[in-house]
């Protein structure tokens, strides 16, 4: 790719005025969707994204219902005005992937053998889209989902690190995804720590796949911490434990 | 005895480490214990399980319910019970073991869009579940206002041995049929009754995990705690029978509202 211009300055600050270790603003809120039976909008920077869940609900077409397990259906997509120039709201090879990817990052930590011959329907909307939509969407998606009240073995949180100027750089945004030298999306589980879901778009070396992994696993905790203080924040208001009643 | 803690849990948070049953909306990894839903964990003698303060109704053998029949088909009637699972309702059960299809008219009995209060007779992983209503204070409704709340909150909404529900039937002068499923119907006279009893309904289901709530419905209800005293003691027939069944979820709170009666 032909670099036209520096992305990181000589202080190391990033186009966007980030340093180097930092992620954008983050803000969640938890049931803004009264007909969905679990939802959340994630600001995630400039990304304004809206995820409802449905269900457990019954499968149609009924033959798509499995006998021992649930069916997730997950659905990514992007509205026409999310972008600069219109997107055609038709779904396009990219979402049907991203909807795939999305999917395979919930499924572990779903408990979906709860929930024989049901189904559970994963709705991302993206309003506004700001590079690294599909991190912000798994991390809505995950609230949302624990929202529905669904049994799930851990949460999700999800965000990217990639290789800027050869700099590992947390949180990649738009200008970065496309000028950038790499941009790895991870989707990790922060207790039981495992990862659900690694891309890679560029080209690494060892040492900076390691060193973009670890950095990406440290935004995933600091994403992890901004879900569950939405989550707490709708059901409990902030307290965390049940005063008794005299 | 051990004391019991109670904390508030997303999927995920470590209730306890250590060599505890796990009960319900837990899990074990190593020597952990996790939760895996939102609610008000238990760390307890008995074992670790988490209340969920959200998520739809699984249905559960035994279960008084109360479902809307949504279609027929020659045998049975298919029932919506607010789950993800409809069920089923054998047309014997209503006409008897010599049920003709042919000579006996399904829609007549039952038509779609009626109310009933059955009772979960048969469910399990492979089969959607079967209901009756072949029982003391089941079958049709046959008025009411409709509710319908999460099944989560359906515990706190009858209360320790049914104090809750009885404070909002006496004060109101309803009579407040309970689904565990999450579906209510409000009965009785007088229309200012029904929508004040299904305020408070409404506000148990939106403030259920919150301390003192029994004080903020009397206080809604306008019912003054000297003359609570005169409710009497017994649950009205018509819901006996639905609170007995409910009185087993009932105790698996344990007494969310730590010793509060009526």
């Amino acid at each position: 790719m032909t670099q036209t211009r520096s992305l990181i300055d000589e202080n190391g600050k990033r186009t966007d005025g980030r340093t180097g270790d930092q992620l954008r603003e983050i803000r969640i809120t938890v049931g803004v969707i009264k007909n969905a039976d679990g939802s959340a909008f994630i600001e995630f920077g400039m990304n304004k994204i809206v995820a409802a869940v449905y269900g457990p609900r019954e499968v149609h077409p009924k033959h798509m219902a499995l006998p021992d397990r649930c069916v997730l259906r997950c659905r990514y997509h992007m509205v026409p005005f999310s972008t600069d120039t219109r997107k055609n709201p038709a779904p396009s090879r990219r979402e049907v992937e991203i909807s795939k990817v999305i999917r395979e990052a919930l499924e572990p930590t779903l408990m979906l053998e709860d929930y024989p011959r049901a189904a559970i329907d994963v709705y991302v909307e993206v309003l506004q889209a700001d590079g690294g939509s599909r991190c912000a969407g798994i991390t809505a998606a995950s609230v949302a989902l624990a929202d529905a009240g669904i049994s799930m073995r851990d949460m999700v949180s999800a965000c990217a690190a990639g290789k800027v100027d050869d700099r590992i750089v947390l949180d990649i945004n738009d200008t970065e995804d496309k000028e950038g030298d790499a941009d790895m999306p991870v989707a990790y589980m922060p207790h039981l720590e495992q990862v659900t879901l690694l891309q890679l778009d560029g080209i690494l070396n060892e040492d900076q796949f390691n060193q973009c992994l670890d950095e990406a696993v440290i935004g995933c905790k600091m994403v992890y911490e901004v879900q569950r203080k939405a989550l707490m924040q709708k059901y409990f208001h902030n307290e965390t434990e049940l005063k008794e009643e005299q | 005895m051990q004391e019991i803690r109670r904390k508030y849990v997303v999927p995920g948070d470590r209730i306890a480490e250590g060599n505890f049953r796990t009960l319900f909306n837990v899990i074990r990894v190593g020597n952990s214990i996790f939760a895996t839903r939102i609610g008000i964990a238990e760390a307890g003698r008995e074992g670790v399980k988490v209340i969920p303060l959200s998520g739809i109704y699984i249905p559960r053998v035994n279960d008084i319910v109360i479902g809307k029949i949504t279609d027929h088909s020659s045998l049975s009637w298919e029932v919506d019970i607010n789950s993800c699972f409809s069920a089923h309702l054998p047309a014997q059960d209503v006409f008897g073991r010599d049920f003709s299809p042919a000579r006996d008219d399904m829609g007549r009995e039952l038509a779609t869009g009626d109310l009933i209060t059955a009772r979960i007779i048969a469910f399990d992983r492979t089969r959607d579940p079967m209901i009756t209503i072949q029982d003391k204070d089941l079958g049709k409704i046959p008025r009411g206002e409709f509710i319908r709340i999460s099944a989560t909150r359906v515990p706190r909404l009858i209360g320790k041995r049914g104090s809750m529900i009885q404070t909002i039937e006496y004060a109101t002068r309803t009579r407040v049929l309970i689904g565990q499923n999450g579906i209510i119907v409000v009965t009785g006279r007088d229309l200012e009754g029904i929508k004040l009893a299904v305020r408070a309904i409404r506000m148990v289901e939106e403030e259920a995990h919150t301390a003192n709530l029994t004080q903020r419905v009397k206080s809604l209800l306008g019912v003054s705690d000297s003359s609570l005293s005169d409710t009497p003691q017994v649950a009205q027939p018509q819901i006996g029978e639905l609170q007995s069944a409910i009185q087993e979820v009932d105790e698996e709170l344990n007494g969310m509202e730590g010793g509060e009666k009526v």
